[in-house]
Parts: structure tokens; C-alpha cells; sequence
């Protein structure tokens, strides 16, 4: 490795584990709630109410929700993650620390990304543990799973990183989850099949990033799919694409960082 | 080598204010430079610029040869930073914070270790590496943001007022450290509003009103240009009568007077003719810093004080 590359490797990895044992520290408040609340769900939506549903395409309701909550679990911790730590170290100027070294943007850029992705995928992994003492989940395709989880978890930490870079307050950091995240899950098939929708909402729904994450991730696991798998694979990619991208410029340009 | 070229450099905040008009600025490599200039007249915008925390409506920066614009990365791994107003996560230990800052250097722990133990020990923090920063007191805070600023070993040490509000003890043991630092070869740009810091410090002076640099000397050649300064001598016995000198004088009260000399006179004139009077001096001391005199005068020229 030349020296550069070597420099970088270092900062990436400071940034990383100083972020990986934040959440690990507060993990009370990072991992546990996510935990309570899918196990709620679970409990509500695939027992109680779940019990008195029909089994759709095969699978009872119970399984047939846990593919959406899982995901959910990886987009919201994601996101939080970058966005809330991001934020604050904006808040109390620690963000200096890291804007007058060496490093290049890209960097800062990169450890956010991952430890927020390796927060999403933590969570992700417990839920689905979780599922595992309710029913019987089966993972059709391994790969599919993995790949689609990693990307959306990556999508996500990007899209939190934004939020906090842009971000003016702490309420501002909840405008995603509230106005973007929570609307697209609920629209996004995670309960539902979208084939029950009018065909003007199904043909919207599409596009909506959050169904893709969890149909691709409902194929993966339980092998069914609401529309073509590949076409949303394609559309998080770029979506990923565009927010590395976006992220990227803001922090180049310092936008919310500098005055 | 210059350590700083600063070439028209501008800044106007989003709100329309013109902090920076037009700044000019050299700094030798090796110096130790004092940036003075009173509230608000533009000094952390300026270093806010030089370590990329603000960004400059239009000019040049180079460090060490390197455009601020074209080799940031570069310049900036030349250059520590001590800002004026603290930027620590509160929940984070000492050593955590020194040993992440030359992390984002790219420092390695091995190397980082020896050297955080070396200026903790240095400034006295070494025995509360352990401690959040929300448990240390305000000077210790400032030495530890002098200790991070020191992790990448810069050849440019920038510190804007890093004496404020620590005691006088610790401010003595600062003057010392940082005067080894530069003897040692460090470059340092240093702002005060304690002028008799910057009088005792800095080889170079620059100072800075509404955005323009007004002064830019050596130390010894600006306070040389003070032509008049006043001196305040306490008397043994009353005065029985008037002093009949050519030295513009002021009765204090019976035992002291203030009387200004040009530097055009010396003191031994001076003590002549009180000898002749046979006036007994027990002591003499200038009524201001020499510095401040010139600073007010200078800076007072330019606008709201006067
Ligand atoms: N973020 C900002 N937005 C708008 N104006 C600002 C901002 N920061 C500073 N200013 C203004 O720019 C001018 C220069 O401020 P600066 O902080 O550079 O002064 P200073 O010389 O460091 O003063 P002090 O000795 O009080 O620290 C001031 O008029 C200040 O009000
Ligand atoms: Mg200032």
C-alpha cells in the first residue's frame, strides 16, 4: 500500500470504530427499542390480528409480514444512525475535528456510510432471529438477501447522512422518517400485497424505493415476488448511486458544515 | 519558504456582512506571528479560512506552498489548529479524542501513543486521560485542544486566543511551551486580546481592523514607532512645590505622578532633572503595556472607539 492509501485506511477505520462503539455504548438506545417494537409487531400484526387473516400465496400473515419488518428495521437503523451521530457531532462542533484534517471527504464520507450500514444490519439480524422464535422463515435465496439488505442498508446511511448534514436542528433530522420513511413502508407492501391496491397505486408503487427493498427482500426469503425483482434491484443501485453522489458533493462543498 | 501567503482574501457571510475585506498576509516559516485586532474585527474568520471551517468568498491561500484550493489535503495536514471557542463531544475521554484526531491524520496508534503521552504529560492532562471532557475544567480544556492540535505534528500551529481564561500560572507555563515549540522550528500564528502576550511572544505583528490589516511589522519596529509613552513614578516624600521641567506631567495625588516621555528623550534626562529638584523616586512603572498604547491608538483611528 502507498502511503496515501495507507493514511486513508486509518482514518476510515478511526471513524468507523469511533462510530461502531457509539452505538455499541448506547446501545440501549440504539439496538434494544428496534427490538421491542418488531417484537410488538409481531405479536400484534402476525399473532393476534395475523391469525385471522388468510395465508397469502402460501404463507400465513405472520411470515408473510416478517421479510417488511426486517427490512424496516435495517432502513430506519440506518439512517438513524448516520443522521443522529452526524448531526450531533455538527451540534457540538466536534465535526471540526475531522473538517481541518488530512483526510479527504470521501473518507468521512465512506466511515459514516459503513458503521451506519453495519447498525442497520445488526438490527436486520436480530429481527430476523427474533422471527425465528415465532415461525418458520425460509432463505430462498442467500445471496439475494444479502445483497439486497447490505444495499438498502447503504441507501439508507447515505440518506441519513444528508439529512444530518443539512439538518439546522434535531427536529429536523426526523423529517425523513416522518415525511418519507413511514408513508413509503406503510405504502410500500409491507402488510399488504400491492395486487390488493388500485392498479393506479400499484403502478406508483413501482417506483417506490421501499416496496422494491421489501419485495426484492420478500423473493430472497420466502421466493415470492410482486413485481420484477430485477428491474428494483436496478433502481436501488442507482438510487445508491445517487446518493454516494449527492452526499458526496455536499460534503465537498462543505453545505451545513461550513459558514 | 513562506509558512502562509494569504493574497486578497475576502469574506462575506451569507447574511450580507463583510467580515473580510481585502487581506494581505505573509508569514515566514519559523515565525511567531501575533494576529491582534479588537472584537469582531475579523481574526477567527481569518483562521477559519486558512483550516477550512469557513469558506472564502474570493482570494488566495497558500500553506507551505500549497493552494488551499487545488492541494487542500496537502495544506492541511501542515497545519493544527486551536480554535477560539471549544469543539469537543462532550462524552468522549481524552485520550479517545487525541488518538482519533491523528487517526483522521493518519497517524498510527503505535506512533500516536508515545506522542499523546508526551504533550498530555507536557500540559499537565496526563493523569485525567481517563476523564470525559464534560469533567474537565475550562483551562484544562483549552490545553487539551492544544495537545490535539499538536497530534499531526504541523509545521504551522495556528491558536486563536488559547489564553483565554486560563490562570496566570498555567498562562507563564504556556509562554514557555510554546516558545520551545517554536524554537524548535514550529511556525505559530497566535491571536490575544492580552497584548502584553503578544508584546512578549511574537516576533511579527499584524493587526487587523474591520476586515483590513492596518499594521504589519516586526514587534520591535512597531512598538518603536510609539513616540510618546507615560510613565508613572511614585514619589518618597510629597511634593512641597510644582516640578519645573519641559515634560508635559500630571499630579496623581501627593505621592505619584504620571509624565510623558518622546522618544526623542531618555530617562536618564528625566531622572537628571528630578535629581536636581531633588525629587526621590521609589518606583516607576509605564502606565500601559507599550503595545496597548500603540493598539488603541492605532485601532481607535479606524473607528468606534475614540
Ligand atoms: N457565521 C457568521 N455569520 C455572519 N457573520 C459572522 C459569522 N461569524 C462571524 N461573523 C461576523 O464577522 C465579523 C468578524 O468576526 P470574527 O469572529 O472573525 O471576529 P474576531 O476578530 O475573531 O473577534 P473576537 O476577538 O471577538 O473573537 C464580525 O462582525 C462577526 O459578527
Ligand atoms: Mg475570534
Amino acid at each position: 500500500m502507498n502511503t496515501l492509501t495507507q493514511k486513508n485506511w486509518i482514518a476510515f477505520r478511526t471513524i468507523l470504530s469511533k462510530e461502531v462503539n457509539r452505538f455499541m455504548r448506547i446501545w440501549t438506545q440504539t439496538l434494544l427499542p428496534p427490538v421491542v417494537t418488531i417484537t410488538l409487531y409481531f405479536i400484534i400484526f402476525g399473532k393476534l390480528i395475523g391469525s385471522q387473516i388468510n395465508p397469502i400465496e402460501g404463507y400465513s400473515y405472520m411470515q408473510y409480514i416478517v421479510p417488511g419488518l426486517t427490512m424496516m428495521a435495517v432502513m430506519t437503523n440506518a439512517y438513524s444512525n448516520t443522521a443522529a451521530s452526524f448531526f450531533g457531532a455538527k451540534f457540538s462542533k466536534s465535526i471540526e475535528e475531522m473538517l481541518v484534517s488530512s483526510m479527504p471527504s470521501s473518507i468521512i464520507l465512506l466511515g459514516y456510510m459503513v458503521a451506519g450500514t453495519i447498525r442497520g444490519l445488526l438490527v436486520g439480524m436480530i429481527v430476523l432471529f427474533i422471527s425465528f422464535l415465532f415461525t418458520h422463515i425460509p432463505i430462498r435465496y442467500p445471496f439475494v438477501v444479502i445483497s439486497i439488505a447490505l444495499l438498502s442498508a447503504m441507501v439508507f446511511a447515505l440518506a441519513g447522512l444528508i439529512n444530518g448534514m443539512l439538518a439546522k436542528t434535531f427536529d429536523d433530522i426526523s423529517y425523513i422518517p416522518t415525511f418519507i420513511l413511514t408513508p413509503l413502508t406503510y405504502l410500500g407492501g409491507v402488510f399488504y400485497s400491492i395486487h390488493q391496491l388500485h392498479p393506479f397505486w400499484q403502478q406508483i408503487s413501482f417506483f417506490n424505493p421501499v416496496f422494491n427493498i421489501v419485495n426484492t427482500f420478500k423473493y430472497g426469503t420466502l421466493g415470492i415476488t410482486d413485481s420484477s425483482v430485477v428491474f428494483g434491484f436496478l433502481l436501488i443501485l442507482s438510487l445508491f448511486f445517487v446518493l454516494f453522489l449527492w452526499s458526496l458533493h455536499l460534503l465537498q462543498k462543505g453545505i451545513g458544515l461550513r459558514q | 519558504m513562506q509558512a502562509l501567503l494569504v493574497k486578497d482574501l475576502r469574506k462575506v457571510y451569507g447574511n450580507g456582512l463583510i467580515a473580510l475585506n481585502n487581506i494581505n498576509l505573509s508569514v515566514a516559516e519559523g515565525d511567531f506571528f501575533a494576529l491582534l485586532g479588537r472584537n469582531g474585527a475579523g481574526k477567527s474568520t481569518t483562521i477559519g479560512i486558512l483550516c477550512s471551517l469557513v469558506n472564502k468568498t474570493s482570494g488566495k491561500v497558500f500553506v507551505f506552498g500549497y493552494d488551499i484550493d487545488h492541494e487542500l489535503e496537502a495544506a492541511k495536514s501542515c497545519i493544527g489548529v486551536v480554535p477560539q471557542e471549544m469543539n469537543f463531544s462532550q462524552f468522549e475521554k481524552v485520550l479517545a479524542i487525541i488518538i482519533n484526531q491523528a487517526g483522521y491524520y493518519g497517524i498510527p496508534k503505535k506512533v500516536a501513543l508515545p506522542r499523546a503521552e508526551y504533550y498530555l504529560k507536557k500540559l499537565g492532562l496526563w493523569e485525567y486521560r481517563h476523564n470525559t471532557v464534560l469533567r474537565l475544567s475550562g483551562g484544562m480544556k483549552r490545553r487539551l485542544m492544544i495537545v490535539r492540535a499538536l497530534m499531526n505534528e504541523p509545521k504551522l500551529l495556528i491558536l486563536d486566543e488559547p489564553t483565554a481564561g486560563v490562570d496566570i500560572e498555567l498562562r507563564y507555563h504556556l509562554w514557555d511551551f510554546l516558545t520551545e515549540l517554536n524554537q524548535k522550528g514550529t511556525t505559530i500564528i497566535l491571536t490575544t486580546h492580552y497584548l502584553e502576550e503578544a508584546e512578549k511572544l511574537c516576533k511579527q505583528v499584524a493587526i487587523i481592523d474591520q476586515g483590513d490589516i492596518i499594521q504589519n511589522t516586526p514587534m520591535k519596529l512597531l512598538i518603536n514607532t510609539l513616540d510618546v509613552q507615560t510613565m508613572i513614578l511614585d514619589l518618597v516624600k510629597p511634593l512641597s512645590s510644582d516640578i519645573k521641567m519641559n515634560y508635559p506631567y500630571r499630579i496623581i495625588d501627593d505621592t505619584s505622578i504620571e509624565i510623558e516621555i518622546n522618544n526623542r528623550q531618555t530617562i536618564n534626562e528625566l531622572f537628571h532633572v528630578l535629581n536636581e529638584q531633588h525629587i526621590q523616586v521609589s518606583s516607576m512603572r509605564n502606565k500601559t503595556n507599550r503595545l496597548e498604547e500603540l493598539f488603541i491608538r492605532l485601532t481607535s483611528k479606524n473607528g468606534i472607539l475614540s
